[in-house]
Order: structure tokens, then C-alpha cells, then sequence
């Protein structure tokens, strides 16, 4: 029967084109606003680690003095160098790594290339595995190199395309800072959205195209780069491991969510011993939220795009009630056949199940058109001076959502008409006719 | 065939009762031609409305070929006006944007029947009408005469038991209105059941029973003392 309805929804939908026309159109609107809206937020709320960020926390405590304190404050969301080495060192999660941004200088071999910038990530080995990061070449390094502080590097894959053509680089050598580091991996195409493992940044940029031991990185005093606070004056050397500084991000992955109370009890037991040792001033204060907690406490999805997204599904519902209003019309209208179809055998759910399919086509091809129009507005989107610009295009998952709006849509503006043309009364139209 | 019991029918407003049918009784046997006569607003049509399961009634008992109607629910009582009834209406009530074939094919779509069998009945429906030929036309390009066999023919492909006509022949001219009676007569005479309700007394003469109709009730009158009677019927509240 369904091949049935959808002939007999064709042939209405042909009887008057400019009627058609209108709902397609008012439809497409609808879906082409919603869905580059609703990409947009979708980029940017996505999980950056699926299937692991459950399993990811970040932890944060306060170190600071007593000066300003108010109960029931935040931490801040770095830690010490003092106190993410020592995390580090204990290793109580299943992977642990802190980390800093920084800045070096490279001088690169080729004579066509000057020396540049880069944007370095200072870490630990275990970044790597912790984060699902994809590597095209080589590997990440391991703890001798964390401990041995060795000159060894894993680059991003448009660094290796820029220096080496994209060939594969592990065990070539590249000179940052004036010093030459083994280059032991080559990152895969890699674009977490957001950056989760530092807001403190862009949160939607790219990810640094140089990663280094954190060991290494302060034995040879690379710059930092990134937000540093202190809460007292000190005269040396603001990254030495005293200092009263919080700078740096640390992350840990637990075997299951469930132990995140163990690990929240092991930090809290070492923010007290701290204390015990007078290192900390204040009553015990630590966090550890997972990584999707982290991102919504940190509201990194803009408000702007929050607020057009509910504007641009306000508009489809506008867009809705105008097709409600012109496929009520459509099928009142056809009043006479409704009670013919009914003489002859069809019960209220035949009608209303005919006139279904008949909305459902209007949405489908108001979805199809409604693609078009997000297409062409994630294009305007992407032209845009916004970081995560670049970052908004439509995948499958966004693709198969479209259909399934522009069949709820057909659906929903369907079933009012539908269901009062069910219920109209045959015998009625069969004498008016 | 068709047996109605101590039928009412009430139309209610907020402010207005009208009995339509009121105690009404009558059974029709398989095989039978019936006529319905009575004046306007009697009820013939709310009867033909009730016989045909498109509306409901609000006393009594009906049971169509021995299925007691009352209590059916909507999808029932499409299934049984979909296989047990067959309609011809006044104004032939066929589907413009649908051509003969499509149109004849409805109630067979609805019986949820193969397309080889539609197929074979839809034909051999057209041709009983002499409209074999036509079956690629839409209505619209068709005389009056022959949107109503089309008609016939679209009661007639569900092969139904009780074939309900209501004015068959109202709007057609008096040649038509012949060619339409002998083939209502013509599928009496291999067998239809059929009901019509008609103001005409010639045609009704021709029936081999007529029933009268006045005030929501079966008359004693015959057809001579019907013909002798006001057309309009003085409805009660």
C-alpha cells in the first residue's frame, strides 16, 4: 500500500506545483537554517576522545595562599609544575601526562625553507596513547626519553609535509632552539574539536605542530606559551618547580568512571598532606571532572552559537506551522475524494496514513532542498574570521540527521491535516459532490 | 441480506432533535431489486447511509449479510462496506484526477488485493459496462452516461453482495437513464443484490419491490398512493 500512497502523494503534489512549490520551499528554509546552525554546535559540542572521555579527568587544586580566598571557590585550572610532576611520578591512573604549550625556533634543512616559529606542546609519553592520538609514522616516546630528558620529537603531519614532503621522517632530525632532536613520530591527521586538553588557548585551533618531553623542554629553558598565574612575587624563574605559579593542564585516565572517587580521595589525601606539610594554605579544595563535564563547565560552545541554534529552530518551527496551514488547506480541499475512498472501503487509517506519506514527501523533498541551503550556508559559515570556522561541513552523521528532521518535519505538519481529513465525514461529501 | 430492526437515527444540535429513521424496519433478501421511494427529507438517504456503513445509527439492530454491524469498530466496518457493498451515487463520484482504470482499481486497493487479480477484475468490469475501451480516459472526458457505468463498474469489480444506488439515474438524460436502469436490471438478473433509493416512481415501478419511505418510517402506502403524495416531507424536532 505504500507504493500506493506515495503514487497517489505524487500525483497530488504535481496537481498544483506553485501549492508544492510553497511548502517544499517554506520546509527547506526551515531544515537549511537548523541544519547549519545545529552542524555548527555539533562540531563544536562533539566528543573530542569518543568511547574514552568517560574514562578521562582533569584535575585541578588549589595551591594558592590565603589572600583573596572566599569558601567554596574554584581552583584554578592549572596546576604547579611542583605538583603535576609529582602526580606524574605517583602515576595512580591508568595513563597520566601534564603538559604546557611553548614556542620554539626551527631551523629547518632546506635551503628553500627560513627559519619560523612553532607552537610546541610540552608533555609526557603518555599524551599520546591517553588521547587516541592517530600517528601516520613511528611512535610516541617512552618514559627512558621522559627521564633520560632526551632531544626526541614527535611532529605534526603538516610540519612533516612542509619539511619532508610528507615522507616518513621517524629517525631523520630536525633542529629546534639551535638543538637537534630525533624526530621519533609523525602525527596522522589530528583536530580534536575543541582543543580539549588546554581551553586556556584557542579552543578550536589546530593542535601544535611540535610535540616535546616536558623534561626536555626545561632543561634546555624553552619558552613558555600560555596563561601563568601567581599568587606571590618570586624573584627566579617562574616555570622552576617552586614556584607559586599554576601553568601547567594535567590529565589521567582511570581504568572505568568508577574510580574516579578512588583517585578524587588520592588527591584529596595529598592536598592535605600538603597542607600537613604547609605548602598549602587553604581548606582542601580539589576537582576532577571527566573531560565532557570539563567542557560544558567550561561552556566552550559560544553562547552566539548556542542562541542561533535555538533562534534557527524557532524559525523551522515557523516554517512548520505555515505548512501545516497550507496542507490543511491541500486536503480539506480534496474533502469529496476523502468520502469516495471511504465509500469504497478505506477506514480512517487509510486516509490518514495516505495524507502521512503525502506531508512526508513535501518534507523529504523540502530536506533535500533544505541540504542545499546548509551547504551553502556552512560555506558562509566557513568564510567567517571565527576559529572553529573551518571546522563547520557537514559529515555523515549530520547528512542522516537532516533526512531524519526533514521526515520528522514532513511527519509533524502532516499529522494535523492528516488526521482531520481521517475524520471527515463521508456521507456527508458524498451528497455535496 | 440486509436486515435493519427498530432503527433510529438522531441528529442532535445544541438546540434542535431531529429523527431521521425512527423505528425503522426492513430486510431485504439476497437476489432482490428494491426500490426506495419517499418524498425529500424522509430518509431515504440517512437509510442508504446506514445500509452502506457510512454512518452510524442510534437505536436499534443492522446485520449485513448476517454480521451484526453495531458494534464494529472503524477498520471493521471499512473491511465489510469494502467487500459486502457496493455504492452508485447521484453524481457518479468518481476521482477526476484518477483515469477509469485507476478509478475502478480503488476498492480493490483497499482489499489490499495482488495486481494480477486487480488487473483481471478491473477489465472485465469495464468491458460488463461496455467500457473496455475507455479505460485509459479520465472522467472528465467522458459523457454523463458513461461516468456512470464507469461508476458501476468500479461497485461491480469488488464483486460485492449488496449494490446501494442512490439516484442513479438523477443526473442523467432520460436515454441515459434507460441504458443505466437495464444494466442495473441486467446484474439483478445474474444476481446483484441491489437498493435504490429513487424519487423517480417509473423507475421505482420497475423494481420488484418498492418500499416507501415518510417521516423516518416504512409505509403501508403502494407506489399508486406514494405518487399521490406531497414530494416534501414535513420533518419533526
Amino acid at each position: 500500500m505504500l507504493g500506493y500512497y506515495l503514487d497517489l502523494a505524487l500525483r497530488s503534489l504535481r496537481r498544483n506545483k506553485a501549492l508544492t512549490a510553497l511548502m517544499v520551499v517554506a520546509i527547506a528554509l526551515g531544515i537549511g537554517a537548523s541544519m547549519t546552525t545545529l552542524t555548527v554546535f555539533y562540531v563544536l559540542s562533539g566528543d573530542p576522545v569518543p568511547g574514552k572521555s568517560d574514562r578521562l579527568f582533569f584535575v585541578q587544586m588549589d595551591p594558592q595562599d590565603m589572600n583573596g580566598y572566599t569558601p567554596g571557590v574554584e581552583p584554578p585550572e592549572q596546576v604547579t609544575r611542583l605538583d603535576a610532576e609529582t602526580l606524574l611520578r605517583d602515576g595512580r591512573g591508568v595513563r597520566q601526562a601534564l603538559m604546557a604549550g611553548g614556542s620554539v625556533a626551527i631551523e629547518p634543512d632546506r635551503e628553500d625553507l627560513r627559519p619560523f616559529y612553532l607552537r610546541a606542546r610540552y608533555t609526557s609519553k603518555d599524551l599520546f596513547e591517553m588521547f587516541d592520538v592517530p600517528l601516520r609514522y613511528g611512535s610516541a616516546w617512552g618514559d627512558a626519553e621522559d627521564g633520560d630528558r632526551a632531544r626526541v620529537a614527535v611532529i605534526s603531519a603538516a610540519l612533516n609535509d612542509r619539511l619532508f614532503d610528507g615522507a616518513d621522517s621517524t629517525g631523520g632530525s630536525i633542529r629546534l632552539n639551535q638543538t637537534t632532536f630525533r624526530i621519533v613520530g609523525v602525527l596522522d591527521e589530528w583536530r580534536p574539536a575543541p582543543r580539549f586538553y588546554d581551553l586556556t588557548g584557542t579552543q578550536y585551533g589546530e593542535v601544535e605542530e611540535v610535540f616535546l618531553p616536558f623534561s626536555t623542554s626545561r632543561e634546555l629553558s624553552m619558552s613558555f606559551s600560555g596563561n601563568m598565574s601567581c599568587w606571590e612575587r618570586y624573584q627566579g624563574d617562574q616555570t622552576e618547580s617552586g614556584a607559586p605559579c599554576t601553568w601547567m593542564q594535567y590529565w589521567v585516565e582511570l581504568a572505568s568512571p568508577a574510580d574516579a572517587a578512588d583517585y578524587r580521595a588520592y588527591l584529596v589525601n595529598y592536598y592535605e598532606q600538603q597542607s600537613a606539610a604547609g605548602r598549602f594554605e587553604r581548606p582542601t579544595n580539589v576537582r576532577l571532572r571527566d573531560l565532557m563535564t570539563w567542557l560544558e563547565f567550561k561552556q566552550v560552545v559560544p553562547s552566539d552559537v548556542r542562541l542561533q541554534t535555538w533562534l534557527a529552530f524557532a524559525f523551522l518551527l515557523v516554517c512548520l506551522i505555515n505548512t501545516v496551514g497550507l496542507l490543511l488547506a491541500k486536503f480539506l480541499r480534496r474533502s469529496g475524494e476523502i468520502g469516495v475512498r471511504r465509500a469504497l472501503g478505506a477506514s480512517r487509517r487509510d486516509i490518514l496514513v495516505q495524507f502521512l506519506v503525502e506531508a512526508t514527501v513535501v518534507g523529504l523533498a523540502g530536506g533535500v532542498l533544505g541540504l542545499g541551503l546548509a551547504w551553502l550556508g556552512l560555506w558562509a559559515v566557513r568564510q567567517q574570521p571565527a576559529s572553529y570556522a573551518d571546522l563547520a561541513s557537514l559529515d555523515p552523521v549530520m547528512l542522516a540527521t537532516t533526512f531524519g528532521l526533514a521526515l520528522a518535519a514532513g511527519v509533524l505538519a502532516g499529522l494535523l491535516p492528516a488526521w482531520r481529513a481521517c475524520r471527515i465525514t463521508p456521507a456527508i461529501q458524498l451528497k455535496s459532490q | 441480506m440486509l436486515h435493519m430492526q427498530d432503527v433510529s437515527k438522531v441528529y442532535r444540535t445544541e438546540l434542535v432533535e431531529t429523527h431521521a429513521l425512527r423505528h425503522f424496519d426492513i430486510a431485504v433478501d439476497e437476489g432482490e431489486f428494491v426500490a426506495v421511494t419517499g418524498p425529500s427529507g424522509s430518509g431515504k438517504t440517512t437509510f442508504l447511509n446506514i445500509a452502506g456503513l457510512l454512518e452510524d445509527f442510534t437505536d436499534g439492530s443492522y446485520r449485513l449479510d448476517g454480521v451484526e454491524v453495531r458494534s464494529l469498530d472503524d477498520a471493521a466496518r471499512s473491511r465489510l462496506r469494502n467487500e459486502k457493498v457496493g455504492f452508485i451515487f447521484q453524481g457518479f463520484n468518481l476521482i477526476p484526477d484518477l483515469n477509469l482504470f485507476d478509478n475502478v482499481d480503488v476498492p480493490l486497493r483497499y482489499r489490499r488485493m495482488p495486481a494480477a487479480e486487480r488487473r483481471r477484475r478491473i477489465e472485465t468490469a469495464l468491458e460488463r459496462v461496455g467500457l473496455a475501451s475507455r479505460m485509459k480516459h479520465y472522467p472528465s472526458e467522458l459523457s454523463g452516461g458513461q461516468q456512470q457505468r464507469a461508476a458501476i463498474a468500479r461497485a461491480l469489480a469488488g464483486e460485492p453482495r449488496l449494490l446501494l444506488a442512490d439516484e442513479p439515474t438523477g443526473n442523467l438524460d432520460s436515454q441515459m437513464a434507460r441504458d443505466v436502469m437495464e444494466l442495473l436490471e441486467a446484474l439483478n438478473a445474474q444476481g446483484s443484490t441491489i437498493v435504490m433509493v429513487t424519487h423517480d416512481l417509473e423507475l421505482a415501478a420497475r423494481a420488484q419491490r418498492n418500499i416507501y419511505i415518510i417521516d423516518g418510517q416504512v409505509s403501508d402506502l403502494d407506489l399508486a398512493e406514494a405518487a399521490a403524495r406531497p414530494l416534501v416531507a414535513a420533518r419533526e424536532a
